[in-house]
C-alpha cells in the first residue's frame, strides 16, 4: 500500500508526521512512502533526507493525497486556502487517514469523513493500556510540552533558576510550582529540577505523590480524603469542598513561588479555573505562569490562547503549539509512534493494513471504520493505577500453627543432639571417646573457619577440599600391606582413586586461584 | 619410622589443612593456602609410607603414580565451565575410596579388639561403607546431570518420601544383622546387600533434584565425601582421617546451608526434592515485552555512567565470559563504572560465575556478591543481565504465591534500564514466570549470548 504523508497548513504548525528513518523503516514492512516536497522542513528536515531513504517527493499537493492508500498526518484535516478546498475533499473515497482527530470536538469534520466512506484512527483516541504506550503520542506530545514549557518560562524568568553563591552575592533558587503530575507534569518537574530549581507538584491522583517524589520534587499534600483517580488514568471532577482547599493552598504558594506551570485537563470539559486573577496579583513581580490547558480555555483566569500577556506584572504563556516549537524532537516522537501503529496494523509486514476490531488498541484507535462512526470506543479494562489487591494473598501469607510450641521446636536439635552425646558417652569405650572428642573439635574448627571463607572463591574451597577429602589414602595406604590378595587389590585401588583426587583437586585449585587477579 | 614421629607428622598435616583452608577467606592468600594444602598431603602420605605398617611398595607406589598422573591431566585439560562436573566426579572418586577401604578392614582380621569395641568398630565399618556408596553413587547422578548426559529434570516417583523410609529401614535392619553375624566371623551378605541399597538410595535422591538446586546437591556431596572420610577415620582409629573428614564435611554442610538460604527454601526440602509442589496458584505474567537491538545496546551503555553486569548460568552455556570481559575493558578504558552482581546460587555450584570470570581475566574487586550491592540499584544507568531468570524474579519479593517466594533476589528493576539478554521466552529452571521481563524499564536483547554480546562488542566500536 502507498503512504502519503502532506504538508501541514495549521498556522504555525512546524511538525511533520514522518521523519527519514521513520519512513526506512515503514517501507521494511511493505509499504511505499510517498512525501509532499517540503513537507519537513519546518521541523529542518530537507526533501534530499527522505530522497536518500528512497522516500518518493510530490510536489502536486492533490496528487499525493488523491495517489495515497493511507494518508499520515499530525493536524486533524482543515480548509486549505490555496487551493480552497477542504483536506477531507483531497482524500479519495474509501480513503484511510491516520492523525489527531479529536472527535469530540470536531463533530463537523466527522461527519465529512463519513460521507467519504473513510477509515479514520485518530492518534488522539489511543487506549491507555500498559500494551499501547509505544503509541500513545498524547504522552509523547506532552513530554514535549512539558519540557519546552519550562524553557518559555526561563526566557521570561528575569533570573536564574539554580541557586549560587558568587563572590557578588548569593543568588537563591526559582521556585517551581507544577499542577497536575500527568506525562506534561512530569516533564516539566523533570526539566525544572535540571536546571537546579526547587521544584513542587500538586496532584489530586494520589497514586503520582511517588512519581513526583522519586522525580526528587516535593509532592504538596492536601489534608483531605477523596480519591481523584477517574477511569483510564485521568483525573475526574472532584468536590466542592476539596477544590475550596485545593484553592486555598494555590493561593498559599503562589505568594511564594516563582513560576508556576498548570497542566490540569479533565478529558472532554473545559480546563478547570484554578489560579485566580487575585492569585496573579499576589505574586511576585517577574513571575511567570505557563498554561498548558490554554487549548481547553486555560487553568488561569487571566490566560489568553496562543498568547504571552503580562498582567500584573507577571507573564502569563498561553502558547497551544508546544510540541510544535521543538518541531524536529516532536515529528521525531510521532512518526515513531505512527510506525508502531503501523506495525500493529500490518502484523503480517506485507504492507496491507488490516483494522482488526477484535484487537484493543486498534478498535479504541479507530474513530471511523469505512464511513461508520465507531467513537468512542468501550472503556477500556486496565487502568494506570495498581488494582487494589485480593484479600486471598492476605490470607495465604498467615502462617500455618505448628503442633509444637516455637522455643522448644527451635532447642529440639539442641535437646536431641544432648541426648545422643549423653547415649553415646554411657555406652563407649574410652578409645572411641577420644577419637570421637576429635571429631566434634574438628567440626567445631571447620564451622569457624569456613564461615571467613569468601563467597568468591567458594569453588576453589570444593576443590581444595576435594582434594584433602583424598586423604582417605592414609587408609588405603595402611591396609595395603596386610596379608590376603583382595585387601591388596581393595586397598590398591582406593590408593589409586583417591590420588586422582588428590593431584586432581590440588591443581585445579592451583588454576583456579592463579585467574584470580585484580 | 617410629609411631610417635608418624602422629607428629600427622599432627602437622592436620594444622596445614586448617590454614589451607583458612587461606581461602582472601584472594591473596589464596594461593599460599593450596600450597599448605599441598604440603599437608605431602607430609602425611611421606610419614604413612615409611611408617612401621607399611611395607609392599611396589602397587602402592605405581597407584600413586598412575592415579597422580590421571588427576593431573584432568586437572590441567578442563574447561572452567566444567568445574561443577569435575568436582562432582571428584566426590564420587572419594566416596568409592571410602567403600573400598571399608571392605578391604573388614576383610582384614588381623586386629584383635573384642566385645564392645569390636560392635563399635563393625558400626563404623558399616557406616563408613554407607556413606561412601551413597557418595558415590549420588555424585555419579550428579555428574550426568550436570554434565547433561542425564536430563536436569526432576524424576519423581510416586511414594518416593515412603521408598526413602524403606530404604532406610532396609538398611538400619541390615545393620542388626550384619552385627550379629559379623559376631561369628560372617556379615558379608548383608554388607553387600546393604551397598546395593546405599547405592540406589543415592540414585534416586539426586534424581529427585532439579537442575536450580545443583548448588545444593554438589555441596551436600561435598560435605558428606568429607563424612566418608572420617567415618573411615574413626574405623582404622586414625585422628588425621577423622580431624581432615570434619573439616570437609562441616565445610560441605556450611555451603549447602549458604546456598539454601540464597534460594529461601529448607535444606530438608531440597533433599526431599521436587520444586514447586507447594503454595498456592501463582499470579500469571500479563504485559508485553519490548525487545532491543545490538545497535541501541550499545547506544544505552555508552550513554550510561555505572553499568552492572548479572550473569547467569546462560553465561557459562554460551562461553560468553570472554566477550563480557571485552566489553567491560571497552567500557571501563570509556571512563564508566562496571560492576558485576553475583547471586549465590547463579550456575550450578558455589562460586562458579567467579571463577568463570576470574578466567576470563576480569579482575576480582569489581566482582560483588548480592548484599554488597543490592542497596546501590538506584545508581545504575544500566542492567546486563546475561543468561540468569530466576535470580532477577521480582515476584520472588512480591508475589506470596510464587515457587521462589521469599527467596533473595538481585533486584535490578530498581536501575534505570535492565537489558535482558536471553536466547528465547522459556522461563527458568524454576519454571517460574518472570514479571521482570516486562517491566516497563526492561528490554530484551533476544540470541545466544556469545554472538549477540559479540555483536554488541562491535557495534560499541562501531
Amino acid at each position: 500500500m502507498k503512504i502519503g504523508i502532506p504538508k501541514e497548513i495549521h498556522p504555525g504548525e512546524k511538525r511533520v508526521a514522518t521523519t527519514p528513518e521513520v519512513a526506512a523503516q515503514i517501507m521494511k514492512l511493505g509499504f511505499t512512502v510517498s512525501i509532499e516536497s517540503g513537507a519537513g522542513l519546518a521541523a529542518d528536515i530537507s526533501d534530499d533526507a527522505y530522497k536518500a531513504q528512497g522516500v518518493e517527493i510530490v510536489t502536486d499537493t492533490k496528487t499525493l493525497w488523491s495517489g495515497a492508500d493511507i494518508i499520515l498526518k499530525v493536524r486533524a484535516p482543515e480548509q486549505l486556502p490555496i487551493l480552497a478546498v477542504h483536506e477531507v475533499d483531497l482524500l479519495p473515497e474509501g480513503g484511510r487517514l491516520i492523525s489527531f482527530i479529536w472527535p469530540a470536538q470536531n463533530a463537523d469534520l466527522m461527519q465529512k469523513l463519513v460521507a467519504k466512506k473513510a477509515t479514520v484512527l485518530a492518534m488522539d483516541s489511543v487506549p491507555r493500556v500498559s500494551r499501547a504506550q509505544k503509541l500513545d503520542a498524547l504522552s509523547s506530545m506532552a513530554n514535549i510540552a512539558g519540557y519546552r514549557a519550562i524553557v518559555e518560562a526561563a526566557q521570561h524568568f528575569g533570573r536564574f533558576f539554580t541557586g549560587q553563591i558568587t563572590a557578588a552575592g548569593k543568588i537563591p533558587p526559582a521556585k517551581v510550582l507544577v499542577i497536575g503530575a500527568g506525562v506534561a507534569g512530569l516533564a516539566a518537574i523533570g526539566a525544572a529540577k535540571s536546571m537546579g530549581a526547587i521544584v513542587r507538584s500538586f496532584d489530586t491522583r494520589p497514586e503520582v505523590k511517588e512519581q513526583i517524589e522519586s522525580m526528587d520534587a516535593e509532592f504538596l499534600m492536601l489534608d483531605f480524603k477523596e480519591e481523584g483517580s477517574g477511569a483510564g488514568g485521568y483525573a475526574k471532577t472532584m468536590s466542592p469542598e476539596f477544590i475550596a482547599a485545593e484553592m486555598a493552598l494555590f493561593a498559599e504558594q503562589a505568594k511564594e513561588v516563582d513560576i508556576i506551570v498548570t497542566t490540569a485537563l479533565i478529558p472532554g470539559k473545559p480546563a478547570p479555573k484554578l489560579i485566580t486573577a487575585a492569585m496573579v496579583e499576589s505574586m511576585k513581580p517577574g513571575s511567570v505562569i505557563v498554561d498548558l490547558a490554554a487549548e481547553q480555555g486555560g487553568n488561569c483566569e487571566l490566560t489568553e490562547k496562543d498568547q504571552v500577556v503580562v498582567k500584573h506584572n507577571v507573564t502569563v504563556i498561553g502558547y497551544t503549539n508546544l510540541p510544535s516549537r521543538l518541531a524536529n524532537q516532536s515529528s521525531q516522537l510521532y512518526s515513531t509512534n505512527l510506525r508502531h501503529l503501523l506495525t500493529e496494523l500490518c502484523p503480517e509486514k506485507n504492507g496491507e493494513i488490516n483494522v482488526n476490531m477484535e484487537d484493543e488498541v486498534i478498535r479504541g484507535t479507530t474513530v471511523i471504520k469505512e464511513g461508520n462512526i465507531t467513537w468512542p470506543p468501550p472503556p477500556p479494562k486496565l487502568s494506570a493505577a495498581p488494582a487494589p489487591q485480593a484479600e486471598a494473598a492476605v490470607l495465604i501469607a498467615t502462617p500455618k500453627k505448628s503442633l509444637i510450641p516455637e522455643p522448644v521446636k527451635s532447642l529440639l536439635p539442641l535437646i536431641i543432639g544432648g541426648l545422643v552425646l549423653f547415649g553415646i558417652g554411657a555406652v563407649a569405650p574410652a578409645s572411641f571417646m577420644s577419637h570421637f572428642t576429635v571429631f566434634v573439635l574438628a567440626c567445631f574448627i571447620g564451622y569457624q573457619v569456613i564461615w571467613s571463607v569468601t563467597p568468591s572463591l567458594h569453588t576453589p574451597l570444593m576443590s581444595v577440599t576435594n582434594a584433602i577429602s583424598g586423604i582417605i589414602v592414609i587408609g588405603a595406604l595402611v591396609q595395603i600391606s596386610a596379608p590376603g590378595l583382595i585387601i591388596t587389590v581393595l586397598a590398591g585401588l582406593a590408593i589409586l582413586i583417591a590420588s586422582i583426587n588428590i593431584a586432581g583437586g590440588f591443581l585445579v585449585t592451583r588454576r583456579m586461584l592463579e585467574m584470580f587477579r585484580k | 619410622m617410629s609411631h610417635n614421629l608418624v602422629m607428629m607428622s600427622y599432627t602437622v598435616a592436620t594444622i596445614l589443612f586448617i590454614l589451607s583452608l583458612s587461606g581461602l577467606s582472601h584472594q591473596e592468600n589464596a594461593r599460599r593456602g593450596n600450597y599448605y594444602g599441598m604440603l599437608g598431603m605431602a607430609i602425611a602420605i611421606v610419614a604413612t609410607v615409611l611408617s612401621d605398617t607399611v611395607n609392599s611398595y611396589t602397587i602402592l607406589i605405581l597407584a600413586l603414580l598412575i592415579g597422580g598422573a590421571i588427576g593431573t591431566k584432568a586437572a590441567l585439560k578442563v574447561e572452567m565451565t566444567q568445574m561443577p562436573e569435575l568436582v562432582a566426579i571428584m566426590h564420587s572418586l572419594v566416596g568409592m575410596a571410602a567403600v573400598l577401604v571399608g571392605y578391604a578392614n573388614f576383610m582384614d582380621h588381623s586386629s584383635t579388639i573384642t566385645g564392645v569395641e569390636k560392635s563399635i568398630h563393625e558400626i563404623e565399618i558399616y557406616l563408613g561403607i554407607l556413606i561412601g556408596a551413597v557418595t558415590f553413587s549420588g555424585s555419579v547422578i550428579a555428574f550426568g546431570k550436570l554434565s547433561e548426559k542425564i536430563s536436569g529434570k526432576p524424576m519423581l516417583l510416586p511414594g518416593r518420601h515412603w521408598l526413602n523410609l524403606g530404604l532406610l529401614v532396609a538398611s538400619i535392619f541390615l545393620g542388626w544383622l550384619f552385627l550379629q553375624q559379623a559376631e561369628t566371623g560372617g556379615g558379608i551378605l548383608p554388607l553387600l546387600l546393604m551397598t546395593a541399597i546405599a547405592l540406589a538410595f543415592g540414585v534416586h535422591m539426586v534424581m529427585a533434584i532439579g537442575g536450580a538446586d545443583m548448588p545444593v546437591v554438589v555441596s551436600m556431596l561435598n560435605s558428606y565425601s568429607g563424612w566418608a572420610a572420617a567415618a573411615t577415620g574413626f574405623m582404622l582409629s586414625n585422628d588425621l582421617l577423622i580431624v581432615t573428614g570434619a573439616l570437609v564435611g562441616s565445610s560441605g554442610a556450611i555451603l549447602s546451608y549458604i546456598m539454601c538460604r540464597a534460594m529461601n527454601r529448607h535444606f530438608l526440602s531440597v533433599i526431599a526434592g521436587g520444586f514447586g509442589t507447594t503454595g498456592g496458584e501463582a499470579a500469571v505474567v500479563e504485559g508485553e515485552v519490548t525487545p532491543i537491538d545490538v545497535e541501541e545496546t550499545a547506544r544505552l551503555l555508552l550513554d550510561a555512567r555505572n553499568i552492572m553486569i548479572i550473569p547467569g548460568y546462560g553465561m557459562a552455556v554460551a562461553q560468553a565470559q570472554h566477550t563480557v570481559n571485552e566489553i567491560t575493558k571497552f567500557l571501563k578504558d570509556k571512563g564508566k563504572t562496571v560492576c558485576f552482581g553475583i547471586h549465590p546460587v547463579a550456575g550450578r555450584m558455589p562460586g562458579h560465575m567467579n571463577v568463570l570470570l576470574a578466567e576470563a581475566k576480569v579482575p576480582y574487586d569489581i566482582v560483588f556478591e548480592m548484599d554488597e550491592i543490592n542497596e546501590d540499584w538506584g545508581n545504575v544507568d544500566v542492567t546486563i543481565v546475561i543468561g540468569a531468570n530466576d535470580i532477577v524474579n521480582p515476584s520472588a519479593l512480591n508475589d506470596p504465591n510464587s515457587p521462589i517466594a521469599g527467596m533473595p533476589v538481585l533486584e535490578c528493576w530498581k536501575g534505570d534500564t535492565s537489558i535482558v539478554m536471553k536466547r528465547s521466552m522459556a522461563s527458568g529452571y524454576a519454571g517460574v514466570g518472570n514479571p521482570l521481563f516486562v517491566l516497563e524499564n526492561t528490554r530484551m536483547l533476544f540470541g545466544d549470548a556469545n554472538t549477540t554480546l559479540q555483536a554488541v562488542l562491535k557495534a560499541l566500536r562501531g
